[in-house]
């Protein structure tokens, strides 16, 4: 287990006055499968974007001894923290193996930069095995389907040698199966990393998760596992009520 | 879903990179192009020909640079005429001091007309050695562009906002180029250039020597862009052309990225410059301005700027269209160029070069590419349920 554990203490992200994340303390330890749950507006998105260095934020992110407030987000990348959107961003006019190879790259040398590649590095063999993608590799990215591209967002996370890889919601507009097989993805991601996903898919949550932490308004309203989170009165009522209603129409 | 998928390697464990004749297309037609330039051009055209071609030549060496810059990179450098200009000056610099020490002048002829001062101004100076201005010509332009794109790129400024910067910096060049008549010949620019490195320029001979410089730094500084489209370099290039924010959370900081290709494009537009002086004998503000600069871009988008040859040969074909019908109609030009450059863009932004592709991809249809994922699913492209 590649450890080093994510640290947020007291995070704040205001925009003009209004305060997105307010005040959240967060512990996730390595090898950690954590979902952020919360309704529409609670901040889950905002918190990543403050971790990963996209918004600018007050208090405290650790992530191991470093802290990350502060940095550019290339730096924060290097660190070893990787992060997808809610829509897939892939290189549309690459092919699978080019996107992966530049996800690969970020510490290449200029001379290796300036020749052409030739052989495929066994790390972005290794995400075309784990994605599923190998078929698929010498496609241009912007002709894969929708889950795919998660896919391929998840295998770039992969190859960039990420130890915490945030997720936002990866699931969104997939079908059944393909929720099925990004789950049983992440739990491979899950055993030697650490997987922090934003999703307000309820099943999936309940499916995949070893913990989760519901956010509210900008705060953390409960934390732990998914039975304990489901007992939670309160979350009941701020959140899983709601839903459960969102959950019949997907 | 119709599958019609390539013949030949669509298995993931072939390679399908190395077929090959592919692999011998990029070779052949380079050789085919130095045939073309050093063998047939020079047989078949007579001097005064070969000599604007030799012109034309030094706009595809600039086009060989936006290609890389704006094609690739997605940065629309509406000021390469600077680069242009400073590698120009630079070089018609030490030739107008080559040929004022022939003479046995002590200064250029303009300064002996126009200055108020007797000296040369000391930032003539160095440009006396051949080995110094020869260096300016490519270094005076990649340092201008390094230190602007460095200041640029950082603060993320990019789209419309760059190419207007750039707009302004060769509007500001240029003016400032007037205005210094007595060190620079102000309107004028830099002229009536007799000599190239101790060669006559009125020699025909020199002038088809000048022309064969050209073409063959035309062909290298083709096969080194080349190289840099082909490299890992390249594809990271595009990677931040079409999505800048992804590369960054990738660990690659993209303004340096962008900043290499742009200082390329000014080197190989300064050298460019250098080489028009010999085979024109002129470098002015007129040059280089607002104008000229956005004619370098205009030959690349007519040809295709994400495509070296169409870049190339647009660069050629709109400078030659642009001396042939500025003879017959002088005034309908300006117009003609403004209109050609927004049907390109507007029309087809991947130039001529993409009419070929086009006719490929329409063959070759997008073949099914569902069918092979760990799940064989049907896409719920449907129920996007893009919630914020």
């Amino acid at each position: 287990m590649s450890g080093a554990a994510l640290t947020v203490r007291n995070l704040r992200v205001t925009f003009d006055g209004f305060t997105a994340v307010d005040g959240v303390d967060l512990d996730i330890a390595p090898g950690d499968l954590r979902f952020l749950i919360g309704p529409n507006g609670a901040g889950k998105t905002t918190l990543v974007d403050a971790v990963t260095g996209l918004v600018r934020a007050t208090g405290s992110v650790r992530f191991g001894d470093e802290e990350l407030l502060g940095r550019p987000v290339h730096r924060i990348a290097r660190l070893g923290i990787g992060r997808t959107f809610q829509t897939a961003t892939v290189f549309e006019q690459l092919t699978v193996e080019q996107n992966l190879d530049i996800a690969a790259g970020a510490g290449r040398g200029a001379w290796t930069m300036l020749r052409r590649r030739r052989a495929v590095p066994e790390r972005v063999e290794r995400a075309l095995e784990t994605t599923g993608l190998a078929d698929l590799r010498d496609r241009p990215a912007g002709v894969l389907a929708h889950g795919q591209k998660q896919w391929l967002e998840i295998g770039m996370l992969l190859v960039q040698d990420v130890r915490l890889l945030l997720l936002d919601e990866p699931v969104a507009g997939m079908s059944h199966e393909e929720r099925e097989a990004t789950g049983e993805l992440l739990r491979r991601v899950g055993e030697d990393h650490t997987v922090v996903v934003i999703e307000h898919d309820m099943d999936f949550m309940r499916a995949f998760a070893r913990s989760v932490t519901v956010l509210h308004a900008g705060k953390v309203l409960s934390e732990g596992s998914v039975a304990e989170v489901r007992a939670d009165a309160e979350v009941q009522e701020v959140y899983l009520g709601r839903a459960s209603v969102v959950a019949g129409e997907g | 879903m119709t599958t019609t998928a390539p013949p030949g390697p669509a298995s993931a464990t072939t390679r399908p990179r190395a077929s090959t004749p592919r692999r011998l297309r990029a070779p052949a037609a380079f050789l085919l192009g130095a045939v073309l330039l050093l063998g047939a051009a020079p047989l078949a055209l007579p001097d005064s020909r070969l000599n604007l071609l030799a012109k034309y030549l030094c706009y595809a060496i600039v086009a060989v640079g936006v290609s890389l810059a704006w094609g690739r990179g997605g940065l629309l450098v509406l000021g390469q005429g600077v680069f242009f200009g400073l590698g120009g000056y630079a070089m018609a610099m030490h030739l107008k001091l080559a040929d004022a020490a022939t003479a046995g002048e002590r200064l250029p002829d303009f300064m002996l007309l126009y200055g108020s001062s007797d000296t040369l101004p000391w930032w003539w100076q160095p440009f006396a050695d051949p080995a110094f201005a020869l260096a300016m010509t490519v270094l005076l332009p990649m340092t201008v562009a390094g230190l602007l794109g460095f200041l640029v790129f950082r603060r993320r400024v990019k789209g419309a906002y760059f190419a207007i910067l750039s707009q302004a910096l060769a509007a500001a060049l240029s003016i400032w180029l007037v205005g210094q008549q007595a060190t620079t010949g102000g309107t004028n620019g830099l002229t009536g250039i007799q000599g190239f490195f101790g060669y006559d320029l009125a020699d025909p001979v020199n002038q088809r020597m000048v022309y064969f410089v050209i073409a063959v730094a035309l062909l290298l500084l083709m096969a080194a862009a080349r190289q840099l489209f082909v490299s890992r370099y390249g594809e990271l290039l595009v990677a931040v052309r079409d999505s800048e924010e992804r590369v960054r959370f990738l660990g690659y900081d993209p303004a340096n990225v962008k900043l290499v290709a742009y200082v390329v494009a000014a080197g190989m537009a300064g050298l460019a410059g250098a080489l028009f002086v010999p085979a024109v004998g002129i470098i002015s503000p007129a040059l280089i301005g607002i104008v000229p600069s956005i004619g370098f871009v205009i030959g690349a988008a007519v040809g295709g700027r994400a495509s070296l040859v169409g870049a190339v040969l647009g660069a050629v074909a709109v400078a030659w269209a642009q001396s042939t019908l500025s003879d017959a109609f002088p005034a309908a030009w300006t117009y003609l160029q403004g209109l050609l450059f927004v049907l390109v863009v507007g029309f087809l932004p991947g130039g001529l070069a993409s009419l070929g592709a086009l006719r490929r991809t329409r063959r070759r249809a997008p073949a099914s590419v569902r069918a092979a994922a760990p799940t064989t699913s049907a896409v719920a492209t449907a129920s996007t349920k893009e919630t914020a």
